[in-house]
């Protein structure tokens, strides 16, 4: 659906600042892709790029066939009703009502008025904001007007979602509902979701598949389960420790330092215990969380094994389908 | 009070105040039509925004600066010529109109474009990823969105005018001005000039307080 190839993007002016070097990556019709980066990192201009807001400057872009740097203005305007945006900061026109709003790209496209009616009532109705149609954007809450700008984004049927930030001006309860209606959306509508931001539980959420950009480089990507759970580079350890705090950090105990990574229904087992008791080892949790990677669950606990045969203990858990990283050696 | 007020004669004040009146409607109106666009072209073709042109820019940015800079008495005898050429006289309200207008549009242009600096960038960025054309963002998001700093920068030039009008009267243009100066001050007649003075300040005031509430009616921040 959404293709970059070897794409940089570089802002003219002091010091020729580059924004974006040498990124590919493909988005498949259909997936929720995520873009995790620091502020600065090039992320905005990354998604910018998708609608041509941005212009590359070498490489190339192609969204639903088209070669968005080639596309002339009606190319353009028409590629922009095909892919649907929403921002952090909403950007809902505050002249025109929640309906106004809904109802204006429709408007932009030249929609007969009975039609853009009838759209309106139901994009409204689709994100629960059916009685707020008369009112002005001024006079809703945060999330309420998320939900305003999602129904705009879709006003004109697309079939690429992009998401600015979208839930980082939000509370985390807000958060969650819009997270929970952009999923919905990718579920029922079969959206194509590009979404950028700075928090990995965002990710976690909601993403198929994420990029980790850093310095306008794309420093690691893969399923987000892969990149959450097993990162390799530092840029997407930090992501997850700021998401997840460092497990068993700054403590001092004897014996062999693990990682355990549960998936799916090992994560319930009450495999420790059989463990031990097979294997005489000892054990201190230092660590731990249990989560859910969309749908599917996962735990990791970090450990300190300690006398009867550690090796066995290890391979005792491999064999339970548990990933086991040594991650040192305690010392006192 | 009556041995006061013995020097007013209260019909020729009357005109006075429908030839003040009507020089503010005229000029008011050609004024928006001619600063409007140039205020939009002004801030159209500033720097990073979507007509961005430095040349255009400039020199537009020059005319009106020079034009805001020539005070509006000289302005009244310098545009005569061109007056006469425009509207037949110099004379009257017609003869008004056109100083009235070249010296107020830049001014009311200036507020334009400083009204449209304060619409947020992301709504037109966002109407842009809408699929807009560059028109259908000015007309449809821009405008709307500038309404309410819109109205402030008129009722500020419609008051402007107002004084304007007043000193149009050194150059035969009628009007309360033009009273005032040759009954309430070549003539000292005080009460006269009380009177003028007045009715300029109750239109002063009239004009705040319509704008201010027209301003609160289209505002929905």
């Amino acid at each position: 659906m959404i293709t970059f190839q070897d794409v940089s993007k570089t802002y003219a002016g002091a010091g020729q600042h580059a924004a974006l070097s040498g990124v590919s990556l493909s988005v498949a019709p259909g997936e929720v892709f995520g873009v995790i980066g620091a502020s600065g990192a090039g992320k905005s201009t990354l998604i910018r790029l998708i609608n041509g807001l941005e212009k590359p400057s070498s490489g190339k872009v192609v969204v639903d066939g088209d070669d968005v740097a080639a596309l002339g203005v009606e190319g353009l305007r028409s590629l922009r009703r095909r892919v649907g945006m929403i921002f952090q900061h909403f950007n809902l026109l505050s002249s025109k009502t929640v309906a106004g709003n809904v109802a204006f790209p429709l408007k932009l496209a030249g929609t007969p008025d009975a039609e853009v009616k009838a759209r309106t009532a139901e994009l409204l109705a689709r994100v629960g904001l059916s009685e707020f149609a008369n009112k002005y954007p001024a006079q809703l809450s945060g999330g309420q007007k998320q939900r305003v700008g999602i129904a705009r984004a879709l006003a004109t049927g697309p079939k690429v979602l992009l998401c600015d930030e979208a839930t980082s001006a939000l509370d985390p309860e807000t958060t969650e509902q819009i997270l929970e209606l952009v999923s919905n959306l990718n579920r029922e509508l079969g959206l194509t979701i590009v979404l950028i931001t700075h928090e990995m539980d965002v990710v976690r959420r909601v993403c198929d598949r994420v990029a980790v950009l850093e310095g306008g480089k794309v420093v690691e990507s893969g399923p987000v389960e892969a990149v959450f759970l097993h990162p390799a580079s530092a840029t997407a350890r930090r992501f997850v420790t700021e998401a997840e705090g460092e497990p068993g950090e700054g403590v001092a105990v004897g014996g062999r330092l693990v990682r355990l990574t549960f998936k799916g229904e090992a994560t319930y087992k009450p495999i420790l215990g059989a463990v031990a008791r097979e294997t005489g080892v000892d054990y201190s949790i230092l660590g731990g969380r249990i989560h859910r990677l969309r749908e599917t669950p996962y735990g990791q606990l970090t450990l300190a094994l300690t006398g009867g045969d550690v090796e066995a203990a290890i391979r005792r858990f491999e064999a339970d389908g548990v990933r086991v990283d040594v991650i040192g050696e305690g010392g006192r | 009070m009556n041995d006061f007020m013995r020097n007013i004669d209260w019909s020729e004040i009357g005109q006075a105040t429908i030839d003040t009146l009507s020089m503010l409607g005229g000029s008011m109106l050609l004024t928006v039509v001619l600063g409007l666009p140039l205020g939009v072209i002004l801030f159209l073709t500033g720097k990073g925004q979507m007509l961005q042109n430095r040349l255009a820019n400039g020199v537009l940015s020059l005319v009106i600066n020079i034009l805001r800079s020539v005070p509006f008495v000289i302005l009244l005898i310098v545009m005569i010529p061109l007056t006469v050429a425009l509207v037949g006289t110099s004379l009257g309200v017609a003869g008004a109109i056109p100083p009235l207008v070249v010296g107020a549009a830049p001014f009311f242009a200036r507020l334009v474009e400083t009204a449209l600096r304060e619409v947020d960038k992301g709504v037109i960025e966002a109407s842009f990823a809408m699929g807009a054309k560059r028109r259908q963002v000015v007309l449809g998001a821009l405008l709307p969105e500038a309404m309410p700093g819109l109205i402030a920068a008129a009722t500020v030039t419609a008051i402007a005018l107002v004084s304007y009008t007043a000193m149009a009267g050194v150059v035969g243009a009628g009007g309360l001005g033009d009273l005032a100066i040759r009954f309430g001050y070549q003539r000292f007649q005080t009460d006269v000039m009380v009177v003028t003075v007045v009715l300029l300040l109750v239109l002063v005031q009239a004009l705040q307080m319509v704008g201010d509430a027209v301003v609160r009616r289209v505002s929905h921040r």
